[in-house]
């Protein structure tokens, strides 16, 4: 009779898995109530390693072809049908559902991976403008990533809504700290392994596992932090009022649905900020 | 301070010879007890005021450093602004000890720093290979004390050092010493560099920073930050213990300056800790300690802000230098 190995379930940052900072862990129980595994309790300072890693990973995403980032994401859609066995057997030990219902999260999942892809080189297509102006000028608006975003998905979904969280985000060159679900927090885990196998460069997704309430108001006060999602928190007002005094774009829990196969235009846009060129174009 | 008599020291005549036996006497270097006391006093946890103490003293200890081809005047300029307002929301903020540039560029740093009291420290003798004949490295030398560099930073022959002609390395840091010599009969600091990384083994950096010290540098210096190994923390105990044996020896007191490769404020810390431990508090002031860095500073001013206001800072909120 063999032993079973058992996972060692760790933190996402910049590309590499590290332990927490503290070491320390929690433990997660089933839907029945069992012991499933330890899982990384992550302190704020792994959330500001993550925020370091996130700036250090983010021109390089931005300037990264719209057409390339869109490639990834596929990518990262095409290694997640593959894994999808290992994703429905989580979500069902975790939330006790339906073979049928954790299909349909991680097919809803993978889809929203291909509906952000291919947003990538469209965003600005839809949502820049050529303004018309009094004067020999073209003026040109067009969006470009905020930068280093914090969020925090959605407590109650395993996987569709931290997809739905992350690839709004990163789709347009931003590069994201995410924390993952306190009690579902399996799918991120695997998630990461997804990611690191996805092509997608070290530090644009950067996830923790733990508290939210040990690491929200670091990350909203962050300075280095350019916008925060604060869909899973549980005092959204005061990391609201915390974030506004570095001026973060912030938003707000519930703004967006974040359990279909698509996400929304507007979701992609609230990570951005226009910028507008005057250019002289002669007579 | 007591002077010290190379030739009582060695117990005979300077020759290679002599200085041969004399290096080659010093006890050889433990690498693992080394190593393993470096990694054991980097695991102090330095909290709170403490913590706060020790920013501010490596901001104090601080040579803010450029040396790069493409230093411009403009450059300079805005590095020294730079070293006498590190942060402009903060007027508590100490200023660093020095700033070390080219030799080229001393007068431009001179003339921004005025008069608020930060050193120019000039590198010189063809820094940073040292390959150029003694000459010229003395006409370098002249030429960066005339401009008015407070303290100069040079290299030793590496070359000569590992062929063993010991008499050269010492004789070049005597004669670089006598061209600090300003025309008011004062003399500019002088540091001596060992670039470590190319001394192969820790028994050559002991004994390069003997010769050093008997050669009549006020400063020995691990690395120009140009070679791939730099300032390591093993490296910078070992050359620590040779100056508080050189101390407990003949009663002078040498500085030491770790160089290259120390970014975070975190690493600066753990640098003092180990001066701290292994030559004591003494050594814990800007006239024998310094850090050799450029962007360290950024990263304790950001590590100052996170103590100030509670909220960890970023990179847009320190200047770009």
């Amino acid at each position: 009779m063999r032993l079973d190995i058992k996972k060692t379930y760790k933190l996402y940052i910049g590309g590499k898995f590290p332990r927490s900072e503290s070491g320390h862990t929690f433990e997660l129980a089933s839907a029945k109530g069992e012991f499933v595994a330890n899982v990384v309790l992550a302190s704020r300072k792994d959330a500001r390693d993550a925020v370091v890693a996130a700036r250090a990973a983010q021109p390089g995403w931005e300037s990264a072809t719209a057409y390339n980032r869109g490639q990834i994401l596929y990518r990262i859609a095409e290694m997640l049908e593959g894994r999808r066995e290992q994703f429905v057997d989580e979500i069902r030990e975790l939330t006790g559902s339906t073979e049928k219902a954790a299909n349909q999260e991680v097919d809803a999942a993978i889809d929203s991976w291909v509906w952000h892809a291919g947003w990538s080189d469209k965003v600005d297509s839809v949502a820049g403008s050529m303004n018309p102006v009094a004067g020999p000028y073209f003026n040109i608006s067009t969006n470009q990533p905020t930068g280093v975003v914090a969020a925090f998905a959605p407590q109650q979904s395993s996987l569709v809504g931290l997809v739905n969280t992350i690839a709004p985000i990163i789709v347009t060159g931003n590069t994201v700290v995410v924390v993952a679900s306190e009690l579902l927090p399996l799918s991120a885990i695997t998630l990461t392994e997804v990611l690191a196998t996805s092509d997608l460069p070290g530090g644009v997704v950067n996830v923790l596992t733990g508290k939210e309430s040990d690491m929200a108001p670091w990350l909203a006060s962050h300075q280095d932090v350019n916008a925060v999602d604060l869909e899973g928190t549980s005092d959204p007002v005061d990391l609201e009022i915390r974030a506004a005094d570095t001026l973060k774009r912030v938003v707000r829990p519930g703004t967006f649905s974040r359990s279909a196969a698509k996400g929304s235009l507007q979701q992609i846009l609230a990570f951005m900020e226009v910028k507008t060129v005057w250019h002289p174009k002669g007579h | 301070m007591p002077k010290i008599e190379p030739e009582a020291m060695v117990g005979a005549k300077i020759t290679n010879l002599s200085l041969r036996r004399w290096l080659h006497s010093l006890p050889g270097v433990d690498k693992v007890g080394l190593e393993a006391r470096a990694a054991s006093l980097g695991t102090r946890s330095i909290k709170t005021t403490s913590k706060a103490w020790a920013l501010d003293a490596a901001i104090k200890m601080m040579d803010l450093t450029t040396l790069e081809g493409m230093d411009t005047p403009d450059r300079v300029r805005s590095l020294c602004l730079k070293a006498m307002t590190p942060d402009p929301t903060d007027p508590d903020c100490p200023s660093p000890a020095a700033i070390c540039v080219y030799g080229d560029m001393v007068q431009v740093a001179k003339q921004a720093l005025g008069k608020s009291g930060i050193y120019v420290a000039a590198v010189a003798t063809a820094f940073p290979s040292g390959r150029a004949s003694v000459a010229v490295k003395l006409q370098d030398t002249k030429d960066a004390v005339k401009a008015g560099a407070d303290e100069i930073d040079m290299v030793i022959d590496r070359g000569a050092f590992l062929s063993g002609n010991y008499l050269e390395v010492y004789k070049q840091i005597q004669a670089v010493k006598n061209a600090c010599v300003r025309s008011d009969g004062t003399t500019a600091h002088l540091k001596v560099i060992l670039e470590t990384g190319e001394l192969q083994t820790y028994d050559n950096i002991r004994r390069a920073s003997y010769l050093a010290m008997l050669a009549g540098g006020d400063f020995i210096k691990t690395s120009t930050g140009k070679v791939t190994v730099n300032a390591t923390i093993p490296i910078t105990l070992l050359m620590l213990q040779a100056v508080r044996d050189w101390y407990d020896q003949t009663g002078v007191l040498i500085g030491i300056k770790p160089a290259g490769g120390i970014r975070t404020a975190k690493d600066a810390i753990k640098y003092l800790v180990v001066v701290k431990e292994v030559a004591g508090e003494q050594w814990l002031t800007p006239d024998l300690f310094r850090f050799g860095a450029s962007s360290l500073l950024n990263d304790v001013l950001m590590q100052r802000q996170k103590l100030k206001t509670g909220n960890y800072s970023g990179p847009d909120y320190v200047t770009v230098d």
